[in-house]
């Protein structure tokens, strides 16, 4: 692992750590009460989920592009990290509705696009695990429709009508809610990179060992 | 025969618009609220003195949405680092092997 890891694993952990503090002591919302405090984790889990098949599909049209195995091993970390937030999101957000709006789920364009989102970083993941040969030229492509419908995502709650609140509620938050946002952001975006590095690794200790049993075969 | 033919068509004609209106009276309303959410909120306020009032307890969402999350995230990286032992402990035994063949 790089140097900086050991360092940035401990900050990372000790952020998280702090976080529910910080949220325990952050005021209700008006409307929603206590069960607003959701947000503070599933918000930055959303943003990673958007982070996420962008690194992936920009990845993979690099992979695509140049053929260079180091693209591929990071769109397929990304991936997977897709996957896993977008499952953070898509269970943090139904659990918020339910108080919020009175139900799991509506079909409007925002959750709607967050699945399809999520179940593309699936598709990818499961061509790379059963396509065979070529799969992951196959997975690249997949890839870059994940990273096409990520503005989507982003900009559905301004365009369609829907009951998610919009992304104008982020500028807008008081300081008393907003210090304890942006101290979860960053604790997830420094998870993100954190998870990122570990399996680049896993990946570059795989194509190690291919590399090695085709040395023993010969 | 063609009388009692349209007669026929006509009872089964009455029976369709009747089954309709029916329908519309029952499903309608129901329908038309579904279809229609609640106005989205543009704003995130805190609380003020009078808190807001709890219909459904936050209190069991709030929690599990956080176990969901700190869970999540605590499981995938025990299965990452477990992966990553395996694969580097392949990586070294493999090495080894190299070694002591090139040895050989």
């Amino acid at each position: 692992m790089p140097k900086w890891f050991t360092p940035a694993a401990i900050l990372c952990g000790l952020m998280f750590v702090v976080s529910p503090v910080l949220i325990a002591r952050a005021p209700d919302e008006s409307a929603m009460g206590m069960v607003y405090k959701i947000y503070y984790y599933h918000m930055p889990s959303a943003w990673m989920f958007l982070l996420a098949p962008l690194v992936c599909g920009f990845s993979s049209a690099m992979f695509l592009a140049r053929d260079r195995a180091k693209d591929d091993r990071r769109a397929f970390a990304a991936a997977e990290l897709t996957v896993l937030f977008g499952a953070l999101t898509l269970i943090t957000g139904p659990l918020w509705a339910r108080r919020a709006w009175g139900t799991w789920w509506v079909w409007d364009a925002r959750l709607t696009s967050s699945l399809v989102g999520w179940m593309i970083g699936w598709a990818y993941l499961i061509l790379r695990r059963y396509g065979g040969p070529g799969s992951d030229k196959l997975a690249a492509g997949v890839a870059l429709f994940g990273a096409v419908n990520v503005p989507f995502i982003y900009i559905s709650v301004n365009y369609w009508r829907t009951i998610h609140p919009p992304t104008t509620v982020v500028p807008r938050l008081p300081v008393s809610m907003g210090v304890p946002l942006w101290f979860c952001v960053f604790a997830f975006l420094l998870l993100f990179v954190l998870l990122m590095t570990m399996r680049l690794r896993l990946e570059a200790a795989r194509t190690r060992l291919d590399a090695l049993y085709v040395a023993l075969d010969e | 025969m063609l009388l009692s033919m349209s007669k026929g068509l006509t009872v089964v004609r009455r029976a369709l618009v009747v089954g309709a209106a029916l329908l519309a009276l029952a499903g309608g309303p129901a329908l038309a609220a579904g279809n229609q959410p609640p106005e989205p909120q543009d704003e995130f306020r805190p609380v003020g003195n009078s808190p807001a009032p709890e219909q459904i307890p936050a209190a069991p969402l709030l929690i599990g949405a956080y176990i969901v999350v700190l869970g999540g995230l605590f499981f995938y990286v025990l299965s990452l680092s477990r992966r990553l032992g395996a694969v580097q402990q392949d990586v070294q035994r493999l090495e080894g092997e190299l070694k002591r063949r090139g040895r050989g």
